[in-house]
């Protein structure tokens, strides 16, 4: 879903917290924030790091776009294409892959008739295998919006994919699952 | 029962709120902190022998030692939230069950550090935890234990959590301080060390989540007492967080010099590998130490039981020992896969590095094509050799330890499991089809037990 | 003054400098090659490694030797240091490494390769590197982009050197390029097609050591052995006006800075002299340059050599049966 560019700016109250951010580090080294704003851009505006956001964003650090670029490019929590509502992010690393993540990960593809890195028609769905997310005790597992999904099983992916396919599913709230 | 200084109250419901901390006795360390100098508490983290639990196992006190207070420049604490490393997840307990412990540690040492702005780099995707996090600095503060003039002793300190992004490699203390500059993160050339140059040029302290939290009982007991704990210069309690093919996966906390059979298999911990299985190989300390096969773990060459510290895993260096590392401790059964849990590894460390020097850059994303290759049944056995040759050649001529890091696992798989990557090339039709370990045809004996 | 030792070599320098510098203060065998370091630039170097030198002694006061081979190009002498670079097998061997990292993933096909004859990357592969690849994998290519109409950049050919980074950085007021990604996914570029548009950006071809940023005006209009280059100069009101043109017969092919025997510049200069000036009336010409830098085009010619008659049964080169 495509943002008018027009649209692109925080609301007040975001705003203020975002200088708030800013004005954690001293004078001259409000870049410091760009992590953290960053993370509150990409939530504001459809999940994902579009040019303009990453323009509006620079504007606000009053820096070149080409180091907003540089930046939101290098770590992986920064989607720059759209992913959809429920983005579901396996971990896959050593540990995880001992506890039998590769089978939840097929089966989960099956499923949704997607493979890993895809998203579903209805953009209701993205999945991906991503590195060691420091849940190695509690494996398998995977985060979808702000929280983990630890102890994986082919009956919790059933009642993840059900619930969360839903209009009213909220990445922010953590679900018992 | 072993003995509990960081997971003491770690069960009590409700330890994560100001109020039953307080009431556990939390914040006492603080209180005693304050009514001495600087160089006090100082003294007491070197008389404790703490070693920095992220990893390296550098010894705290002579860190803080270096930090040049000579400078005009404010000087900085920041806090390694960055828990990254495959098989370790022990800050992300401490920080979500005890927050406040890490708040007292942290209070205690940017104390002793002079410390007027503190910062807390927590990784990207521990997103819930940075609201627990400011929760209870915004408790601390309201308690009177943040902001200025702490307990009337002058002491002025913020705290602030800064979240990154999902990056590995911004666990690195330099990497970490360019992204909390708000930068890629690309490690720094070093000399100048962080203790002369760190964060916005100024002299800046990093230490891991676990080794600030262990000044609250360094300060409580004192230092000399918490020296009495453990074995030889592996002072004190070390939180382990185990998984892998074991029946109780979880955060530990042990006394460092416990007996690794206990670990592993006693009731109290880890509690065995899973039932109908056996031991084939351990990773103690987080993926990137070398992985050892079950004999060369529970005995050193030498034939002496090994126990959890730092100078008894590393027995024998690289050729028959490992190292304690991070305590992520990372067990695995006879139906793993060496050549595909080693290749996730690399992987993993192809996804992570920065790209910034060649060898990382290059080396890594080459080993991982040629261990997917072998556990695909596409390999060669040249292949085998190559991969320790590029290894070799990775390790110790890259700009941060993350090249060691990712060339230290692929050499240490094949040195103990050369013949199962032979097996994938002699039987590349059989290795195919299955993720599993191919164990009738091993050579090596497993321990049984 | 400090002394350091560099492959038996006694130099004395400032303190204050590298070891690269010092090096190249004495000149000749013992000075390590470096593909990321530009004395000009700052911040740059430590990124390549193929400047890896062993310490084995730290200094006259501790003569510990250090831990591991050390990049000399951002590593500070020390009074007594003793360094081997060319007489280390350690060093040798890994500069054996870092030229097979830098080549894996760099094609191998120079003849049509712009920057043959001058690539600093050819000139190290030819001096420390293997005659064979050991990589089987696929290489990563990316389609070339035009930055500007007169600078081309093909990624493909980049070893990240970030010396392009830097330049814009410092030299010019406007930056928009940078490194974008991560690890081996790493690359030069805008991110949206911009272009890179101020009077200085033409310098990011001089500082590439490779053939990743070309001279469009130039490219492929002759190899850099058939073209002369002469010392010239004029009056400009943007730069130096000091640069070196390059001959081919009464025509001016191209125009570049001047480049000394490390490859580095003497001067940054402008885009008008770099690419509107290609008339000899613009320029007063000094004389011809000498290619102080070893390489191809340092022969201004092809040696001749004995002629090679390929085994008829075989047909091409030392492919066996």
């Amino acid at each position: 879903m495509e943002i008018p560019v027009t649209d692109i700016k925080f609301s007040d109250e975001k705003l203020a917290k975002v200088k708030e951010i800013m004005g954690r580090y001293p004078e001259g080294r409000s870049k410091s924030a760009l992590l953290p704003v960053l993370h509150i851009a990409q939530k504001q505006f459809g999940n994902w790091l579009s040019v303009p956001v990453m323009d509006y964003v620079a504007s606000l650090f009053q820096i070149k776009p080409i180091e907003v670029y540089e930046v939101a490019t290098f770590y992986s929590m920064y989607n720059m294409k759209p992913v959809g509502k429920c983005f579901i992010e396996f971990c896959q690393t050593g540990p995880c892959m001992c506890s039998g993540v590769e089978d939840i990960m097929e089966y989960t593809e099956q499923k949704l008739g997607i493979k890993m890195g895809e998203t579903t028609r209805d953009e209701r769905f993205t999945i991906k295998g991503v590195e060691c997310l420091g849940a190695c005790g509690y494996a398998p597992m995977a985060q979808i919006g702000e929280y983990y999904y630890e102890n994986l099983t082919k009956e919790k992916i059933d009642k993840i994919i059900d619930l969360f396919g839903k209009d009213d599913f909220n990445p922010d709230h953590k679900y018992d699952i | 029962m072993g003995r509990k200084l960081l997971l003491e109250h770690a069960n009590v419901p409700e330890i994560h709120t100001y109020q039953v901390y307080r009431a556990k006795g939390g914040y006492s360390a603080v209180e005693k902190a304050l009514k001495m100098t600087p160089d006090e508490v100082m003294e007491e983290v070197k008389k404790s022998g703490l070693r920095g639990r992220g990893g390296a196992g550098f010894p705290t006190g002579m860190k803080w030692s270096f930090l040049d207070r000579k400078s005009e420049k404010p000087r900085y604490l920041v806090c390694n939230a960055d828990e990254s490393e495959p098989g370790t997840f022990k800050d992300r307990y401490v920080m979500e069950k005890i927050p406040h412990l890490l708040i007292e540690g942290l209070i205690c040492s940017s104390f002793a550090l002079g410390s007027n702005t503190t910062f807390i780099y927590i990784r990207g995707e521990y997103k819930w935890i940075v609201g627990i996090l400011e929760k209870a600095i915004a408790e601390a503060k309201n308690a009177g234990f943040l902001g200025k003039n702490i307990l009337g002793s002058g002491f002025n300190l913020e705290i602030y959590v800064n979240n990154g992004a999902g990056a590995y490699i911004c666990g690195e203390e330099t990497a970490l301080l360019e992204s909390l500059e708000g930068k890629r993160g690309n490690p720094r050339m070093k000399p100048p060390f962080p203790a002369i140059s760190g964060l916005y040029g100024s002299p800046t302290v990093v230490n891991n989540v676990e080794t600030l939290a262990a000044v609250v009982p360094i300060l409580n007991l004192g230092g000399d007492e918490y020296a009495k704990i453990g074995i030889g210069k592996s002072t004190g309690t070390k939180l382990i967080s185990a998984c892998g093919n074991i029946k109780k996966p979880g955060v530990y906390e042990i006394d460092l010099g416990l007996p690794v059979y206990e670990f592993l298999n006693s009731d109290e911990y880890c509690g065995g590998i899973r039932d109908g299985h056996r031991l084939k190989a351990v990773i103690p300390g987080g993926s990137s130490v070398p992985i050892l096969p079950a004999d060369l773990f529970y005995k050193n060459i030498k034939g002496e039981e090994r126990n959890m510290s730092y100078e008894s895993l590393s027995d024998g260096g690289f050729v028959s020992g490992s190292m304690l590392g991070s305590g992520g401790f990372i067990a695995m059964d006879e139906t793993v896969c060496i050549v595909r849990n080693t290749w996730t590894f690399a992987r993993f460390y192809h996804h992570e590095s920065c790209g910034q020097c060649s060898p990382c850059r290059e080396g890594t994303g080459w080993m991982e094509k040629v261990l997917h290759r072998l556990e695909f049944g596409h390999g060669h056995m040249h292949d085998i050799d190559l991969l320790v040759d590029v290894a070799k050649k990775i390790e110790g001529n890259t700009i941060c330890p993350l090249g060691d890091a990712a060339a230290w696992p692929v050499a240490a798989a094949i040195r103990h499991f050369r013949e199962e990557f032979e097996y994938h090339v002699t039987h590349a039709d059989k290795v195919k089809n299955s993720r599993l370990a191919h164990l009738d045809d091993y050579k090596k004996e497993l321990v049984l037990l | 003054m400090i002394k350091v030792t560099i492959d038996g070599v006694e130099i004395e320098v400032e303190p204050g400098t590298t070891i690269l510098n010092a090096a190249r203060k004495a000149g000749g065998a013992i000075v390590p090659p470096a593909m990321c370091y530009y004395s000009k630039l700052k911040g740059s170097g430590g990124k390549c490694r193929t400047c890896l030198v062993k310490v084995t002694a730290g200094s006259e006061k501790d003569p510990r030797p250090m831990p591991k081979l050390v990049a000399s190009c951002s590593t500070g002498v020390q009074d007594g240091m003793v360094v081997q670079n060319i007489t280390s097998p350690e060093v040798v061997e890994a500069r054996k490494g870092v030229v097979e990292f830098l080549l894996l993933n760099h094609p191998l096909d120079c003849p049509i390769c712009d920057q043959a004859g001058e690539c600093h990357l050819q000139d190290l592969a030819f001096e420390h590197g293997a005659a064979k690849t050991r990589y089987e994998e696929e290489r990563r290519k990316f389609d070339k982009i035009d930055i500007g109409d007169k600078i081309q950049l093909h990624m493909t050919r980049c070893i990240l050197c970030y010396r392009c980074v830097y330049t814009a950085d410092q030299i010019t007021n406007e930056r928009v390029h940078g490194v974008l990604k991560r690890g081996d996914a790493s690359e030069i570029s805008t991110y949206i097609e911009n272009v890179i548009e101020n009077d200085f950006s033409g310098n990011v071809i001089d500082v590439c050591p490779v053939g990743a940023l070309t001279d469009k005006t130039f490219r492929f209009k002759s190899r850099v052995w058939f073209v002369k280059p002469m010392n010239a100069h004029r009056d400009c009101s943007k730069c130096c006006g000091k640069t070196a043109v390059w001959l081919h017969g009464e025509e001016i092919y191209r125009v570049t800075g001047r480049k000394d025997q490390y490859g580095e510049v003497e001067e940054f200069i402008c885009n008008e002299c770099r690419f509107d000036k290609k008339s000899k009336s613009d320029w007063v010409i000094e004389g011809p340059r000498e290619v102080e830098r070893w390489s191809v085009i340092r022969q201004n010619k092809y040696e001749i050599g004995t002629q090679v008659q390929a085994p008829k049964n075989i047909g091409y080169g030392n492919i066996t049966v």
